[in-house]
């Protein structure tokens, strides 16, 4: 703590409030001028204004201006979550000269005007309840110390698929030691089973070999085949990594993680009559192409099949191309076959997709919308679809039908989530930080994430996440240490005699973050510690405090709410 | 944060266009600790992302998450913002571009102007607002938008009294920081050394340039048919209706509303190409405006649902259930307006066939993304290629190396997409430049 640092608390204690409008998410169900006004008249509030967007650097720069002006030394922003917005929050009262955990957050949209929309008054009350107590706290926080870790330059990517042969090569190339670990004995992943890839046409394999040659022959780059995940602990920029290669154990010490474990395949098992020989999904078509027996002369493809029902609703997003893929290729080598595709909406986005699908039409690809209501029927040698544009039900012979099945969430999704602690979404894809702004990292600082393992995408958008991920990771491989979070768990040397060395906390700490050291004595690895207060709440004798967190300031927000 | 001596020779990075693409390339590789110059044509960053009052499919307020990523951009040791300006010549090659900037004058001095908003405030002029889609008009000195960044005023030399008439000159009166400079002058800045290069500029919309199409559809014509991007504006606390929408023939607010896919787009006499996004926004788009009004009843009229995305197919499903909108497959005949300037759809149901009509209060316009203006001079400039949709080109399964080694791109400019994958997109783009520049 530098010396100006510590003059802001041994100061008179003065607190500014900022009222954030954010636009019409706030202001526009609660009055934002009268809550700042409000706020002037709390204890030790020095100034209180509002602004449409605190955020903004108009905003910022009043916060700063203030800060000077009135003398501020604690800071309280009332507005949207802390979750976008605390860091750029910190950064500013730090910018004006003040630890940065001397600003405290107040969450009045998310948990005001957002769940009470359809109660104004209530959501009014409830954010000058917040406000208060967020002030009583912010009066009783602590300026904290800045906590560094050193970052290993190296990096591990789960996954040899492209996506991860992608990043791996990347990193590598940046100059960074990088492990590429693959489950099965070769890299390729799904690649390695396709016969084409949509748009092109170009062959799967070539491809395929292109890659996996720039990935053997790179530097800096060590490929782990035939091996899998057992186990991960540490922390951004130094992760201990054990994995188990045919039977061996070995330990792998690296900065940052990638996720690029793909997706599986659904198996149609009791749908349209699947049989694996003469009602088979596009996949098993591709194989029969590669093995030259397919000669079939009229097809019928059928889109969706287990998707975008209520079991599974998401939209696979690569069936359409492939089907047109698949389509190409038996027009190419029979151009008199007669193929039609069974669709509910035809997904080819953007230019090429959509032109793939003009294409094919020309080509005479015949094309019909069916609705969930009135499903296609099976029989033996024709298919019966109701086409409501013509408002009747048509037969459609066929010597093989084609079933378009999604890509899904691989069944050891959990395990390797529960490994790294990051979650999964309600299809057990991987869960990134943010759907928008952050789609290839984690909540978990050092850990990233790219290809089918979050989302069923092409091989295009495969490939470029492997190398957003990199990027991702190569912004804390590229420095020797780094800031996290300063507002941890911690046993104060004052407290160390309440500490009966009972392990409770080490037992309920999620993040592996407490041990017990060489002198028997219980240690927080602060870097570890995500300061969830765990192990302060559970702790018998009060031995441990959460900085930020600590009873003084939270009694002080219970007082505040009318709490005795 | 220290960071490890990884640049060879220093070299640095040029991010064309400030909108989320560019911002989050730039932001990464400034975050690997590469220097890093940033170019945008217009006043501020921000770009279309700026423009939008949420965000599909979390519905995020848009300016509430894009704000941190400005202020970050513009405060970052390692990025230089040339804001207002634009590439006009590169030269060399992959590893070592030499790039020559126009910084156009503001009339403003940068370090004194505290965006006060006094002198906009006072001037006299009133000139169509371009940020809001011409729905509102602004002044002659003035802010692109609210949130801008950097927060500095411009003066808008083709519209200004005194650059037109000699006149006026009220600005540098009211101005109490004497901010307000008339003799500025552009600046040509030469930058070398610029190891990588990434294009991000994003995307225009066929109502930019080619009303013949959306003609068709009464736009211009008909004073309740909207585009898109107008209704967005509409529908944000920060537009030319705060946040009210309501009709512009009358006032009055709206409670049926067509929406209107594929204008422009997948149409053999504009634009083959899909847009991407627009089943989407649309879809995102009756949600506020349902949040705004409970008893709206809004109806999309579509050929194919594109929700492909992560909690697309949900949100559309949402969209149906919880916020009272309809999905109509179909195709748009035309069309026109009743004697209350009511648009009238006329359509043909692609589930039975027939035609039919509907009277609405208020029809919005999903227009087709087109490449951003001035893209053939930039191809030039920069000697890429461009494919047959005049959208930068692409290779095969690269959807962020361009034609010139060097030369990375992300985001709509080489074709229309979404947020996250623009996103995605940049940070891949960002890793690949990193790599030229550190000599992999």
């Amino acid at each position: 703590m530098s010396e100006e640092e510590k003059k802001d608390i041994e100061d008179e204690v003065r607190v500014g409030v900022f009222v954030c409008h954010c636009g019409s998410n706030i202001g526009g169900l609660i009055d934002c001028k009268t809550l700042a006004e409000e706020a002037k008249s709390l204890p030790n509030v020095a100034y209180a204004e509002d602004n449409l967007y605190t955020c903004s650097e108009n905003g910022l720069a009043s916060i700063k201006a203030a800060i000077e002006e009135y003398n501020l030394n604690r800071v309280v922003v009332a507005s949207c979550t802390p979750r976008t917005h605390e860091p750029l929050f910190r950064d500013c009262v730090s910018e004006a000269g003040l630890n940065k955990y001397l600003f405290n957050f107040v969450n009045i949209r998310d948990q005001c005007t957002w769940v009470h929309q359809k109660q104004p008054e209530e959501a009014y009350k409830k954010a000058q309840d917040l406000i208060r107590m967020g002030t009583a706290k912010a009066v009783k926080l602590e300026a904290l110390d800045i906590i560094m870790v050193n970052v290993n330059p190296s990096a591990l990517i789960i996954g040899g698929g492209v996506a991860g042969m992608s990043a791996a090569l990347n990193l590598s190339r940046q100059g960074f030691q990088t492990y590429l670990i693959e489950k099965e004995d070769k890299l390729g992943g799904r690649l390695n089973s396709l016969h084409k890839l949509f748009p092109h046409q170009l062959d799967a394999s070539d491809f395929l070999d292109k890659i996996k040659n720039n990935v053997q022959n790179a530097q800096n780059l060590q490929i782990l085949t035939s091996s899998i995940v057992k186990n991960i602990d540490g922390f951004v920029g130094n992760f201990e990594v054990e994995v188990e290669q045919n039977g061996k154990n070995i330990e792998l010490s690296v900065g940052a993680i990638i996720v690029a474990v793909g997706s599986s395949l659904f198996a149609p098992t009791d749908l349209y009559g699947y049989d694996g020989k003469k009602r088979i999904t596009q996949f098993e078509l591709e194989h029969k192409f590669i093995n030259n027996d397919v000669k079939a002369n009229n097809y019928v493809m059928i889109q969706c099949v287990g998707s975008r029902i209520e079991d599974r609703p998401y939209c696979s997003s690569v069936c359409c191309m492939t089907a047109l893929k698949n389509a190409f290729v038996i027009k190419e080598k029979n151009p008199g076959a007669n193929i039609t595709i069974l669709f509910r909406d035809l997904y080819t986005p953007g230019t090429d997709y959509e032109k793939y699908y003009r294409d094919a039409r020309e080509q005479g690809v015949l094309f019909i919308k069916y609705g969930l209501d009135k499903l296609p029927t099976v029989e033996e040698d024709h298919i019966k679809v109701f086409n409501e544009y013509m408002g009747e039900e048509l037969i459609l012979p066929y010597d093989l039908l084609v079933l378009a099945t999604p890509l899904v969430a691989n069944n050891d999704n959990k395990e390797l989530a529960q490994m790294l602690k990051v979650p999964l979404e309600a299809n057990k894809f991987f869960l990134e930080a943010h759907v928008k702004l952050r789609p290839n990292d984690f909540a978990t600082d050092g850990i990233y994430i790219g290809g089918s393992a979050k989302w069923p995408v092409d091989i295009t958008e495969a490939i470029t996440q492997g190398y957003a991920a990199a990027a991702r990771a190569s912004r804390v491989l590229s420095h020797d240490s780094l800031e996290v979070e300063g507002a941890t768990s911690s046993l104060p040397e004052y407290n160390k005699s309440l500490c009966t060395g009972c392990e409770i906390c080490i037992k309920v700490c999620p993040f592996n973050a407490i041990i017990k050291n060489e002198e028997d004595e219980i240690e927080i690895i602060e870097a570890l510690c995500k300061g969830c207060g765990v192990c302060g709440a559970t702790c018998t004798n009060q031995a441990i405090v959460i900085k930020h967190f600590t009873d003084d300031q939270i009694f002080s927000e219970i007082e505040a709410f009318g709490g005795h | 944060m220290s960071e490890r001596n990884l640049e060879k020779n220093s070299k640095s990075a040029l991010v064309i266009g400030g909108g989320i693409a560019g911002i989050q390339a730039a932001l990464d590789l400034a975050d690997m600790g590469i220097h890093v110059d940033m170019v945008e044509k217009n006043p501020n960053i921000g770009g279309r992302m700026a423009q939008l009052d949420k965000t599909f499919p979390t519905n995020d307020c848009s300016i509430c998450i894009l704000a941190p990523k400005l202020s970050e951009c513009y405060r970052h040791p390692n990025i230089t913002l040339y804001s207002y300006s634009e590439v006009q010549k590169v030269e060399g090659e992959r590893g070592n571009f030499s790039v020559d900037i126009l910084k156009r004058a503001r009339y403003v001095k940068e370090d004194e102007c505290i965006n006060c908003g006094v002198c906009a405030e006072k001037c006299p002029m009133r000139v169509i607002d371009e940020f809001d889609r011409q729905l509102r008009k602004r002044r002659a000195i003035y802010m692109y938008y609210l949130q801008g960044v950097p927060a500095i005023m411009t003066i808008d030399k083709d519209k200004c009294l005194w650059f037109t008439k000699n006149a006026c000159r009220i600005c540098e009166k009211v101005c109490e920081r004497e901010a307000i400079d008339f003799e500025q002058q552009d600046q040509h800045i030469k930058l070398n050394n610029v190891g990588s290069i990434i294009v991000a500029t994003g995307y225009n919309l066929i109502e930019d340039i080619d009303n013949e199409v959306l003609r068709n559809y009464g736009y211009q014509k008909y004073r309740n048919v909207v585009t898109a991007l107008e209704f967005e504006r509409l529908l944000s606390a920060s537009g030319p209706q705060d946040g009210h929408v309501k009709r512009l023939s009358d006032g009055e607010k709206p409670k049926k509303i067509a929406y209107l896919q594929c204008i422009g787009s997948r149409n053999d006499r504009s634009r083959q190409y899909c847009s991407s996004i627009c089943c989407m926004y649309t879809t995102k788009e009756a949600m506020i405006a349902y949040e705004h009004n409970n008893e709206l009843e809004s109806y999309v009229f579509y050929i194919d649902m594109r929700a492909g995305g992560k909690g697309f197919q949900s949100f559309i499903k949402r969209g149906e259930n919880d916020y009272n909108i309809k999905y109509i497959k179909s195709k748009i005949a035309q069309i026109t307006i009743d004697n209350k300037e009511n648009p009238i759809i006329v359509y043909e149901d692609l589930d039975n066939g027939e035609i039919k009509e509907l009277t609405v209060d208020l029809a919005v316009l999903a227009t087709c993304i087109i490449p951003p203006e001035g893209i053939e001079k930039m191809s030039e400039v920069l000697g890429i290629e461009l494919n047959e949709y005049r959208f930068v080109k692409t290779p095969p399964f690269d959807s962020v190396k361009t034609s010139k080694g060097g030369i990375f791109t992300c985001g709509c400019v080489h074709e229309p997409m979404d947020i996250p994958r623009s996103v995605s997109e940049a940070s891949g783009a960002a890793a690949r430049a990193a790599e030229v520049i550190r000599g992999g």
